[in-house]
């Protein structure tokens, strides 16, 4: 087992899905316990579509794999903004408008591809997710965008959780609150953009959710959870990977079964605990 | 030596429904103990809201300190408490420390990293209302009565010198909400904080208030508590017997 471990790490495409998905899972945990306590889970799911829609366009000019986010990320940006502008000047619940702007996303994407000469290889990939294949190129884009959002999460972390906790006494401690909230779904769209490769288009909201949910079982602190989150985020791209390889299974639905077992155990696990105090 | 601390003039603010405050000039100065009272709908919240920017002012003026509500950045200097139910997610995962930390934000310059000093203070903030024990506990986990104790310590954490207090005892029974009360009149007297409280309970307020505010979109009494209880305009509106029973101190 030991020399089988070693072998599988000898392996250049398996060192490069190991690094990169943990940076990307990591990011998506932590951000993901923001946007499940603020009920805007789902908005990963939308930007994933949008993603689609802007990856057709990338595609259709011939541009593949690191070269394709050029494409993306200034979308799927502008696509994050757009969520938050509809929730604020439409009247429109959060839900509502991640649902508009997914649907533009997907829509675009079928009718480009369609344009384009229907469905490819590459595109398909990008639907559900393939780490294996991850280059080089894609793992330093990873390490730097991994290193920015970090950073700007560092910097914003104390008024991220002000107004996780209650946007309105956030505003009345001077917060600006428009602008975190815009912080938050930028650094959304950007760690969506990287994760497309890790688990896809279809499954994307899961490894921003599950995480989350499941810290939010235990935790016993803020920091905790956001820590928690990403820890379970980590491990489970990392054994996901490991165990896809030796079972020839696909790894981003093995990395998303992983994640909904953890969130099944710490469920129980708090189950367990109220029992035994009542 | 007064200080006005609110000013507001013809201060109207409206939403979809139409007029929610019409008019409302009232000052108040650094001490005093507002009770803010009146029927479901008057604009109580409205009043509040408006001066802390969480309603836009449709017309007139409002200020804070002597500033502008529409310039005032000086947040620290003020201490808010809404209703605990609407504020609230019970799996939130933020311990009563964390939660209470949140209060020196207003404080703080970016990126508004927290001290060992500020968790010094958030130690004695809850130490002093009683609630020292509860700080590692989560704060979904608590009582109604407890999390609002752990709001009002969020509030108090900054040492502010105007604590408003929308409606905050709503969700609490009778002999907690008159204990928090006495707990604000307290703060009030000993700290010389400004207090704005909003409040249906008109009659439980009475006893702690130095003035009474009654809103009924528009200023239908401002004035001391004793004013209020002379008052014939107060008598009409209520009756002599409910406003008797409203004046009666124990």
């Amino acid at each position: 087992m030991n020399t089988n471990i070693l072998e599988i790490l000898s392996y250049g495409f398996i060192q490069r899905a190991l690094l990169a998905g943990s940076l990307i899972a990591v990011l998506c945990s932590v951000l993901g316990v923001f946007l499940v306590l603020r009920r805007m889970s789902l908005i990963g799911d939308g930007l994933a579509h949008v993603t689609f829609g802007s990856t057709a366009i990338a595609l259709a000019f011939k541009l593949y794999s690191a070269a394709s986010l050029l494409v993306s990320l200034p979308i799927v940006l502008l696509a994050s903004l757009g969520i938050l502008k509809l929730t604020e000047k439409a009247r429109l619940s959060g839900d509502t408008a991640i649902g508009i702007v997914s649907s533009l996303g997907i829509s675009a994407g079928i009718i480009l591809a369609s344009v384009g000469g229907g469905y490819n290889v590459d595109l398909l990939s990008y639907l559900f997710g393939n780490i294996l294949s991850i280059t080089s190129e894609e793992v330093w884009i990873a390490a730097g965008l991994f290193c920015v959002v970090m950073l700007l999460l560092a910097l914003f972390f104390n008024e991220l959780f002000a107004i996780t906790f209650s946007e309105e006494l956030a505003k009345v401690s001077g917060i600006r609150t428009n602008t975190i909230n815009a912080v938050l779904v930028l650094l959304t769209a950007l760690s969506v953009v990287l994760a497309m490769k890790l688990v896809g288009i279809m499954l994307i909201s899961s490894l921003l959710i599950l995480p989350a949910a499941s810290a939010l079982q235990l935790a016993r602190s803020f920091k905790g959870c956001v820590a928690l989150a990403a820890l379970q985020g980590c491990c489970s791209v990392v054994t996901g990977i490991f165990i896809s390889f030796l079972t020839n299974l696909p790894t981003s639905a093995t990395v998303v079964m992983i994640n909904l077992a953890l969130f099944g155990c710490t469920f129980l696990v708090r189950r367990l605990k109220i029992l035994k105090l009542a | 030596m007064s200080h006005e601390v609110v000013r507001t003039e013809r201060l109207c603010c409206s939403y979809n429904v139409g007029r929610v405050l019409e008019a409302v000039s009232i000052i108040v100065e650094a001490g005093d103990y507002v009770g803010i009272v009146g029927p479901n709908g008057s604009g109580k919240s409205t009043l509040v809201q408006a001066l802390i920017g969480l309603v836009a002012i449709s017309e007139g003026r409002a200020s804070l300190f002597g500033v502008p509500c529409d310039n005032f950045s000086s947040w620290g200097r003020i201490g808010y408490l809404p209703q605990s139910l609407r504020l609230l997610n019970p799996v939130f995962p933020a311990t009563v420390a964390e939660a209470v930390g949140l209060g020196l934000l207003s404080q703080k310059r970016f990126p508004r990293k927290m001290t060992r000093d500020d968790w010094e203070r958030v130690d004695t903030t809850l130490d002093s209302l009683g609630v020292y024990d509860l700080r590692l506990k989560l704060i979904g986990e608590l009582s109604g009565g407890q999390q609002q104790r752990v709001l009002l310590a969020r509030a108090l954490v900054n040492s502010p010198e105007l604590l408003i207090l929308d409606e905050p005892t709503a969700a609490l029974d009778p002999e907690t909400r008159e204990r928090f009360y006495a707990l604000i009149a307290d703060i009030n007297r000993s700290q010389g904080v400004t207090v704005l409280l909003v409040t249906h309970d008109s009659g439980a307020i009475g006893q702690h208030a130095t003035k009474m505010l009654y809103l009924d979109k528009r200023v239908l009494f401002y004035g001391s508590f004793d004013e209020f209880c002379a008052s014939k305009e107060m008598s009409a509106l209520f009756g002599t017997h409910s406003q008797h029973l409203m004046c009666h101190r124990h």
